[in-house]
């Protein structure tokens, strides 16, 4: 006997389209202030962006992955979680960090090679950049565990690529997520490129999104680019995981713009026509071309937002540049909560070798 | 005081430690009703509950990585791997993350957190069992590396590591698992992190060792009467007591070392560099290390051939004294 045991959709959210249509009994309950704080949030990690690119090219900063495209997913995201809450970036949420409230001049700082910039402020629930590909998800799901053992009423959200997806630990930390019905939002950024390597040569799914079936909980794909989309998914996917409902997969589909960082260059392997498509999807002119059918949006406002943008990103370059140097035998101080014999032997023999 | 064996002494760590603290969860592969495939944990998950002793889905990198997460958020999770053959797919958790989430958040996070892992040979198992990965940790800055050598260091060892503010690699040497018995005192005490032990006072040569290897030793030392050896049981591998052993070499002037791990870039060569650098002056003969071999280790029929043996470390000590000139 053979028989069908088993059917699944994948389920798709998309509010507001490239042309600034929207799906108007879709879109979450905002405020005018909301609105407006999605679209400077954006308009603020683009100038981040655009500022870090030129900096690299200068030699100010090293190798730095850009955000651009991205900047829905990541705003969209970070909106929708609250202040208990504790999110685990990748490397490439420049937007998130800045949403969250991580000051810009520490993110300089992280990228131009300096530790110090990743001290995250005490009351931003935040953690540190994760280079490695896919390993923080494990991270993001034992804190979830923790939050439900510990009785808080929090969630988790993780960040992750497509090209993360592939690693073990995505298995891992799905499956664990599932079976421990762990508070934790997965989002996935598929912005179809791992360095070179296309998304549909990273998996044969169909979407991302229903590889969580197989876990036993839901995913779903949202259009990437669309804020409203990535903010309601998200919203409802933490209100769920708060009330003890588990898990779920957020597939943002979107597209990375930029090169991978700096250390490359998307020509080599990517049909630049490709990228042509995606800019007329961008995130930034959607959000604009609504705001301006609901009278939200001004000549006036705009060069207000984008000169203020400005001001920080400058103000924060000045900032981060201006920073001491640390004193040579601070490179010690963080192996373990005290130094050991060898370490603080070694301290003596650097300092030493100084003179 | 009741007499109790390692397996036993560690379990009586865990169940006070969990009964202190509510913030210690431990979680593992079969370690709740099983109570462990060496029975460590047994009868802890009818005590604390399923919530508090968790059994695990199959995945070394989602144990050790989900216990960063709880690590770093208030718990104090204690993990079990099966078998120090089974640690090689968490390696990444524990040498890009685990060690360094102290660092690349600068304080902020830590992990807090305790890794018990069965290691070594001489059970007669399967490949994959009796392998010696004790370098590779200790070769990772961030990380504590302990291994007792008897059920009175396991307990202690076990309730400074819970203890401990930072990463903590609990080796447990199976081949000495159920072989000793002896006092454990049932009220609470610490055996300290960093600190090796003199088990034995001599003036002729110094043995440096650890693990299961203490007893092999103090057996092997038994069987000569011409030669006074000094033993140290090294009891915590990372951060290393460097004092104790250059003290030991100093007044002795000969070393030998037994370790089980494989040779090449094995622990013994970092002591022997040590004493290199801070008692090569007082050295009256050459480093002798007892090793195992450089190859995989043989399956259960011929495993003893790898192992070090008593007739191993007297031929060890022999040449330390015959090239000493006494």
């Amino acid at each position: 006997m053979e028989k069908i045991i088993g059917k699944f959709q994948t389920k798709y959210l998309q509010i507001l389209d490239e042309f600034g249509k929207c799906d108007e009994k879709n879109v979450p309950k905002f405020k005018k202030s909301a609105i407006k704080k999605l679209y400077e949030y954006m308009i603020l990690t683009r100038a981040f962006d655009d500022k870090a690119l030129k900096l690299q090219r200068q030699g100010r900063i090293g190798t730095f992955a850009s955000t651009r495209g991205q900047e829905a997913c990541q705003i969209g995201s970070a909106l929708a979680i609250k202040k208990d809450d504790l999110i685990f970036p990748a490397f490439r949420e420049n937007g998130v960090y800045l949403m969250r409230g991580m000051p810009m001049y520490k993110l300089f700082s992280y990228w131009a090679g300096d530790e110090r910039g990743m001290i995250i402020p005490e009351n931003v629930n935040l953690f540190p950049i994760s280079i490695t590909v896919g390993a923080h998800l494990p991270h993001a799901v034992g804190a979830a565990m923790s939050f439900k053992i510990q009785k808080k009423k929090a969630a988790t959200m993780v960040f992750f690529g497509d090209g993360a997806t592939s690693e073990g630990d995505f298995h891992e930390s799905m499956n664990f997520a599932g079976v421990y019905k762990a508070p934790v939002v997965f989002i996935c950024q598929n912005n179809q490129w791992a360095i070179s390597v296309p998304v549909k040569e990273q998996t044969s799914s169909a979407t991302i999104a229903q590889k969580a079936i197989a876990y036993g909980f839901e995913g779903i794909r949202v259009d990437g680019n669309d804020v409203f989309a990535v903010y309601r998914a998200v919203s409802d996917a933490l209100k769920k995981a708060r009330s003890g409902k588990g898990p779920t997969l957020i597939e943002c589909f979107t597209y990375r713009i930029s090169d991978h960082t700096t250390s490359d260059e998307a020509k080599k392997y990517r049909d630049e026509s490709e990228v042509e498509v995606w800019k007329k999807k961008d995130p930034i002119d959607r959000l604009k071309k609504y705001m301006l059918k609901k009278g939200l949006f001004s000549d006036k406002y705009e060069k207000n937002v984008l000169t203020r943008a400005e001001k920080i990103v400058s103000e924060a370059v000045e900032k981060s540049e201006a920073l001491k140097d640390i004193k040579a035998g601070e490179i010690f101080e963080y192996m373990y909560e005290k130094k050991t014999p060898d370490l603080i032997e070694q301290q003596k023999e650097l300092n030493g070798g100084l003179k | 005081m009741a007499k109790l064996n390692l397996v036993e002494a560690i379990n009586l760590a865990l169940k006070q430690e969990m009964k202190k603290d509510g913030k210690i969860v431990l979680i593992g592969e079969d370690i709740g009703e099983d109570g462990g495939v060496f029975r460590v944990t047994e009868g802890l998950a009818k005590l604390y509950g399923n919530e508090r002793v968790m059994d695990s889905p199959l995945a070394e990198s989602g144990i050790l990585g989900t216990s960063i997460g709880m690590a770093a958020t208030g718990l104090k999770p204690i993990s079990e791997v099966q078998f120090e053959g089974f640690l090689m797919p968490a390696f990444d958790q524990l040498i890009s993350h685990a060690s360094r989430i102290r660092n690349r958040s600068r304080g902020r996070f830590t992990a807090p957190m305790v890794l018990r892992c069965p290691i070594g040979g001489g059970i007669k198992a399967l490949e994959h069992h009796s392998d010696s990965p004790e370098a590779y940790l200790i070769h990772t800055p961030g990380l504590k590396v302990v291994i007792p050598s008897n059920p009175y260091n396991a307990k202690g060892l076990m309730i400074s590591a819970i203890r401990d503010p930072d990463p903590v690699i609990f080796f447990e040497p199976k081949k000495i698992y159920r072989a000793i018995k002896m006092e454990v005192p049932e009220k609470e005490y610490t055996v300290p992190i960093g600190k090796a032990h003199v088990v034995k006072k001599g003036d002729d040569v110094t043995i440096i060792t650890y693990g299961a290897w203490v007893k092999t030793v103090r057996e092997a030392v038994e069987k000569m009467s011409d030669v006074s050896v000094e033993i140290v049981d090294l009891r915590t591998l990372s951060p290393l007591d460097t004092t104790t052993i250059i003290n030991s070499v100093k007044k002795t002037g000969k070393c030998v070392i037994v370790n089980e791990a494989q040779r090449t870039g094995g622990f013994a060569a970092e002591i022997i560099a040590r004493i290199n650098e801070k008692a090569f002056f007082n050295l009256e003969a050459p480093v002798e290390r007892v090793t195992g071999y450089d190859i995989v280790v043989p399956l259960r029929k011929f495993e003893n051939l790898y192992l070090p043996t008593h007739q191993k470390i007297i031929n060890a000590v022999d040449k330390v004294m015959k090239n000493s000139g006494k």
